[in-house]
């Protein structure tokens, strides 16, 4: 602590101009931007036929909110200083009570049985999202293992509604859902990467201009001394986790319209992705601190990588590879920051 | 009952299975009164603080009055809502957070929708600094990171904090435990502070050199009982010292001429 107490912004030697304190405080997302910069040139220097054309950005648009989407709200489940590893199987859980009610529905009317459908997959996300929150603050199992667990459960509960089997979703095409959620903005922007820059700013203004937000930071980073000055703590949690419940089902349906077909196994392999894009954007594993747009360009990193791993003439055999080198370094680079700056 | 009191305690016990943490004590502390409230580990300093905060409740027959009202059932909120509020050394602040956040952690300024008035916060906090909290530097601002603060400081961040939101007691839990010498005179002054204000402390501590100079009055607790109080004018330190090694040998103050 002594340390820091001399390097505190007390001192007049601490740089107190305006443009200093302004890189400073904003040194962690300048120092990803660099980051995704620094591949993206990489990238380009090495195929510049790929990067330099548009159909390339197309699919990194498509793509990228399959699981950027998701790390937007798990972002403030991690601030808030928890974890949660079910939201892959909560994809799944919400298409597959969209799966059940569609079913249900289709022979009398399949256009009404898609938007109730959609409903029912909204409303499933919310409440295995709820359950999240609820065991991990009113039972007080950490949220590791309490996720670890509603993770093996809502995947389970999938392959015993659908019976392991996948659904054709091609009568979505007739809905205004799939324009809406999977088609193009002025016939050249995916619709997907509309929602999740919408999403990401409305996140964004919740975190820094909201009641809600400000208890997020705080639960993160002394749950005691938040509780103690009257701040709600568990339904700051709870709602975290029901947010994040609510878009990974939201996710879920968007990937499974993108497809036009519905996969038990939709979510698996995302786990990794969306975790590595929060962490990523500079978001502490300690809680307390982390921003949206951070989680953003993130995702963007673990986007580009695959496709500029091929298209730089290298075997996919270095992709791992890359992603965990790229993961490390930042995230050295990061803690080194931080410390400098505290 | 004393209706000038801010907190009267009366036959105050609290055991927990077979140990009595606290036996039959009276307390109280009077309108701008700082008291200091003397003893070792296991006295029973941290139970009554408790219970004055509402986070334990006493065993029946006790009594705690605040302002002349009988409170019956006290609760934590209930306790904040009447104006109580504690600064706790390590758990006041949030320290990856900003003086800002700080301030007005918990009780944001916020309209009906929920929406934080960023301004406003930030300019009472800048407000604050300036008038009671005594950062003159222009390299702190209301945004500035509470965990760069030294030990003093953060005391005073808290206590400002409390002042803010118009508490009528301020209790501190071991403020100066940790602190160093320079630091140790800051958080008094902000205690001072305290009284300059109107409002009443209670001044919780082991160390008597710490608590003697700004006390109007010292409580010494020892083994759950209150084993003596007196006001501050009427003893030196000296005498002071002399008498709480003999309530470490005999748990009493009552043989007063020992001392003389």
């Amino acid at each position: 602590m002594n340390s820091a107490a001399e390097a505190s912004p007390i001192s007049p030697v601490a740089s107190s101009s305006r443009i200093g304190r302004t890189l400073r405080k904003y040194a962690l997302q300048i120092a990803i931007v660099l980051v995704l910069v620094v591949i993206w040139a990489f990238f380009y220097w090495r195929s510049p036929r790929t990067f330099g054309h548009y159909d390339i950005y197309n699919a990194l648009m498509v793509t990228t909110p399959y699981y950027a989407l998701m790390a937007i709200p798990l972002t403030l489940v991690i601030i808030a200083k928890e974890i949660d590893l079910s939201f892959c199987s909560i994809m799944a859980w919400g298409m597959a009570a969209y799966d059940l009610v569609f079913l249900a529905l289709n022979r009398t009317n399949p256009i009404l049985a898609v938007y109730l459908g959609f409903v029912a997959c909204l409303v499933a996300g919310l409440v295995a999202g709820y359950l999240n929150g609820w065991i991990v603050v009113h039972l007080g199992i950490p949220s590791l293992v309490a996720t670890l667990g509603t993770q093996y459960f809502w995947r389970g509960a999938v392959l015993v509604v659908t019976n392991g089997e996948g659904l054709g979703m091609t009568v979505v095409q007739s809905t205004v859902l799939y324009p809406v959620l999977d088609g193009y903005l002025f016939g050249k922007i995916p619709v997907d990467f509309v929602w999740m820059i919408l999403f990401a700013v409305a996140t964004w203004w919740f975190l820094n201009r909201h009641k809600f937000g400000a208890h997020v930071y705080l639960t993160g980073d002394n749950t005691e001394s938040a509780n103690l000055m009257g701040v709600d703590t568990g339904r700051t949690k709870i709602l975290a986790f029901t947010l994040v419940g609510v878009i990974s089902a939201f996710a879920g349906f968007v990937v499974s319209a993108g497809l036009l077909f519905l996969w038990p196994t939709l979510g698996e392999g995302y786990l990794l992705n969306t975790l590595a894009s929060v962490f990523l954007g500079g978001t502490s594993v300690f809680g307390g601190t982390g921003t949206i747009f951070g989680t953003f360009v993130g995702s963007f990193i673990i986007a580009i990588i695959d496709p500029g791993i091929v298209a730089a003439g290298w075997t996919a055999y270095w992709t791992q590879f890359i992603y965990g080198a790229i993961i490390v370094v930042s995230v050295a680079l990061q803690a080194v920051l931080q410390r400098r700056l505290a | 009952m004393n209706p000038a009191a801010v907190v009267q305690m009366k036959g105050i016990s609290k055991t927990f299975g077979e140990v009595a943490a606290l036996r039959n004590v009276n307390f109280e502390v009077g309108p701008n009164e700082i008291v200091g409230l003397l003893g070792d580990n296991g006295a029973g300093k941290s139970t009554l603080v408790k219970i004055l905060t509402g986070y334990y409740q006493p065993d029946p027959g006790g009594e705690i009055y605040l302002k002349g009202t009988k409170i019956d059932r006290l609760s934590v909120a209930k306790a904040r809502d009447l104006g109580i509020e504690v600064v706790y050394q390590e758990r006041a602040l949030s320290e990856l957070h900003s003086l800002w956040r700080n301030i007005f952690m918990g009780r944001e300024l916020a309209n009906r929708w929920g929406v934080l008035d960023l301004k406003a916060m930030k300019s009472e906090t800048q407000r604050l600094m300036m008038t009671a909290m005594g950062f003159t530097s222009a390299a702190v601002t209301p945004d500035s990171v509470v965990g760069a603060f030294s030990g003093g400081e953060r005391q005073g961040v808290a206590i400002t904090r409390a002042l803010y939101f118009h508490a009528e007691l301020i209790i501190l839990d071991e403020p100066t435990m940790g602190l160093s010498l320079s630091e140790t005179r800051k958080c008094t002054d902000f205690v001072r502070g305290i009284k300059q204000a109107g409002k009443a402390a209670i001044f919780i501590d082991h160390n008597i050199f710490h608590v003697h100079p700004i006390a109007d009055r010292i409580v010494v607790l020892d083994r759950g009982a209150v084993a003596g109080e007196f006001k501050k004018d009427e003893l030196t330190l000296d005498q002071l010292i002399s008498r709480l090694e003999m309530v470490a040998q005999t748990g009493s103050l009552e043989n007063h001429n020992s001392v003389a």
